[in-house]
């Protein structure tokens, strides 16, 4: 079992005529995910660095029964992107774009409440099902087949995490990265839900950040539901309010979104939190009993 | 991105917003004029990207024009040090000069984005003049919230909602209710992240205006505004913040002694945790980005080492894709352009990572591998402790 993408995910690439398209459709296709290729409006009939190019998403759906979309559409144009593919049926969509103007992905998020479609991102490094499917920007070869679900706001802390699993032999159930902005299409709850009915699943890691409210709405979604040992992390616990650490959403506001409350909201939750990022894989291990 | 005072004035104008008559000056005797042309008592108010400006003596009356220009003249020039400033204070170059007027009541109006809700939210509050951070955990039941639409947008009936919930009746509600709705179209016209009255205030003779105001910009969407870029004030940011976003870095200036470059804001704020818990202070927040080219390194050193208070660099890069033997090359390439005396430790992870390492050891820098996060924090704050 894995959570939303596996062998059966097959991907179509908005934007694969651009240099970041291109370059993470090739890498996602070695390892071993079906590309089935892209989409480039008025470059349809085309191919591109070995790949298939459509003017639209749904001729993909159409003609090589694309199920999966992965974005990478510059911010002017991304959301729409979003749309399009939501429009075409297919049943998930990673955004990898960053700097998505926030009243834009309201308006995309509106549109997503009235279909099946789930939105991954925006401003993530996209999911893995390590051994089926990568379909993002994340690096594979640190990844390992095994029984941690790993859900997380950031990207490159999502490779720190999964490095440090996979050198002590923990490997990944799936690990979804749902991204820094305000406003995204999947929640930590969505995942956190996901994992908790994946048979495969046997413990999972979280980690998030300061700003916003979603680590303690998944909190309280753990405490009520959660039935798996969940190790969490939260960064920018040294982060000065009203800065923006990098990502948009990554912002304490009014006293609000620190990550002593995020700490202490999911510590109360039962789940184990970790002090120092040097110790997620170790907390892992440990509350496995390994 | 954030706005003076004046120019969010200005904006609000534009779209049907009422506030004072007044005018901006950046010299005394322009104050005079200003106060001369208004021909009644006057505020003169520092314009500064910082609240609590009247506590710190950056607001004051002025009866008539000589007034109003003793009162700049005092101002202007100032370091205004209020809880929202750095520790130095915010130098005033302009100040706004506006009438005075008798007020009545003292009301609150704001927008923002609910990320709960994933959608903008207007609140307004009978409390006006007040934190709304403390109205809301004090007397939240102070504060009307209205939700609004993710496509349509604020409808009439909410804005009327809100007005009521001010308080506001007869002329004043029609009043009210008008200056809620543009600005709410101000709000999504110009890519607001938050506008925010207060106070928003009602006057003996029965006018509503935004007394104060505050409009900040959501960066993400600068690109398709360069009317509000035009208004950047880059003598309100730190100037080593203002270098690196020409090179799209994202650094920050923090209190410590411990540079930090890291690819990645989550992993960004990581390090700089790790710092602290190794019983060391981050100098910065750097993120260099999720490719880290050789390029950004170097610039982000150049930035890096030009704060004298950082005393060792801690390199935190979790490649994946990217080869360590390109990283070392422009760590090497950078230090010694540069020609860098700081002891600097380099943690990173990727393709070809052992040749990476190797390259560091041999090439005579002061480079300090470290085998993972935790090895690399301990031994960057052992080096900076040293150097003290």
């Amino acid at each position: 079992m894995s959570v939303f993408v596996g062998k059966n995910t097959r991907v179509v690439v908005q934007g694969i005529t651009g240099r970041e398209g291109a370059f993470h459709a090739a890498r996602c296709k070695e390892y071993g995910t079906a590309v089935v290729g892209g989409t480039s409006p008025g470059k349809g009939g085309t191919t591109h660095e070995g790949f298939p190019v459509w003017n639209t998403v749904e001729e993909a759906v159409q003609k090589e029964g694309a199920n999966c979309a992965l974005i990478f559409v510059p911010p002017p144009a991304a959301t729409d992107a979003i749309m399009e593919a939501v429009d075409a049926g297919v049943s998930m969509v990673v955004c990898i774009t960053e700097g998505i103007p926030v009243a834009d992905m309201v308006r995309a998020k509106h549109f997503l409440a009235g279909h099946q479609s789930r939105l991954i991102g925006p401003n993530c490094p996209g999911i893995i099902t390590p051994g089926e499917a990568k379909i993002g920007i994340m690096p594979g070869h640190i990844h390992a087949r095994g029984p941690v679900g790993v859900v997380s706001r950031s990207g490159t802390l999502t490779y720190e995490v999964v490095h440090q699993l996979t050198r002590r032999g923990i490997g990944q159930t799936t690990c979804v990265g749902i991204g820094g902005d305000p406003v995204n299409g999947t929640s930590f709850v969505d995942v956190l839900a996901a994992f908790n009915d994946d048979p495969e699943t046997r413990a999972i890691m979280m980690v998030g950040e300061i700003g916003g409210t979603a680590e303690e709405e998944a909190a309280a979604f753990i405490k009520a539901k959660v039935k798996k040992p969940v190790v969490g992390f939260i960064c920018g616990q040294t982060a000065p309010p009203g800065r923006r650490m990098g990502h948009a959403g990554a912002i304490i506001s009014g006293g609000k979104g620190t990550a002593a409350e995020k700490m202490a909201a999911l510590g109360a939750a039962g789940v184990t939190m970790v002090k120092s990022p040097a110790d997620m894989g170790a907390t892992v291990a440990k509350v496995m009993g390994r | 991105m954030k706005v003076h005072e004046y120019q969010a004035k200005a904006l609000l104008k534009e779209f049907g917003v009422a506030v004072p008559k007044g005018d901006v000056t950046g010299t005394p005797a322009g104050a005079r004029e200003i106060a001369t042309r208004l021909g009644v008592k006057v505020v003169v108010k520092a314009q500064v990207h910082a609240g609590g400006r009247g506590k710190a003596g950056g607001i004051k009356l002025a009866d008539d024009p000589a007034g109003a220009e003793a009162a700049a003249q005092q101002i202007l020039g100032m370091r205004l040090k209020t809880p929202q400033t750095p520790p130095e204070g915010i130098l005033v170059r302009a100040v706004l000069v506006e009438e005075a007027s008798a007020i009545d009541r003292e009301l609150y109006l704001s927008m923002t984005l609910d990320r709960a809700r994933s959608t903008h939210v207007v609140m307004a509050s009978q409390a006006g003049g007040m934190e709304i951070e403390e109205v809301a955990a004090k007397t939240p039941e102070k504060i009307v919230r209205e939700s609004t639409h993710p496509a349509l947008g604020l409808g009439d009936y909410q804005a009327r909602r809100l007005a009521f919930g001010l308080g506001l009746a007869g002329d004043q509600f029609k009043q009210g209710v008008a200056l809620i709705r543009n600005l709410f179209r101000l709000y999504l016209a110009k890519d607001c992240s938050l506008a925010e009255i207060n106070p928003l205030v009602v006057t003996k003779d029965g006018r509503v205006f935004a007394l104060d105001a505050k409009l900040n910009f959501d960066d993400s969407a600068l690109w398709r505004r360069p009317e509000i870029v035009e208004l950047r004030d880059i003598h309100e940011e730190d100037p080593l913040d203002v270098e690196a976003s020409k090179y799209s870095l994202n650094y920050i200036k923090l209190d410590g002694n411990v540079g930090c470059m890291v690819n990645g804001a989550g992993l960004a704020m990581a390090t700089m945790d790790i710092i602290k818990l190794a019983g060391g202070e981050p100098a910065n927040f750097l993120d260099v980005g999720g490719g880290a080219s050789p390029e950004q390194i170097e610039n982000a050193f150049r930035i890096l080492s030009s704060d004298p208070s950082v005393k060792a660099v801690f390199i935190n890069v979790f490649g994946g894709i990217l080869r360590c033997d390109r990283l070392a090359e422009g760590v090497i390439a950078a230090v010694k352009t540069l020609g860098l005396r700081l002891p600097v430790v380099v943690r990173m992870e990727g393709t070809n990572v052992e040749l990476g390492k190797k390259m560091l050891a041999e090439s005579g820098l002061a480079l300090t591998p470290a085998e993972d996060m935790g090895d690399g924090a301990r031994r960057v704050v052992e080096l900076a402790g040293r150097a003290r």
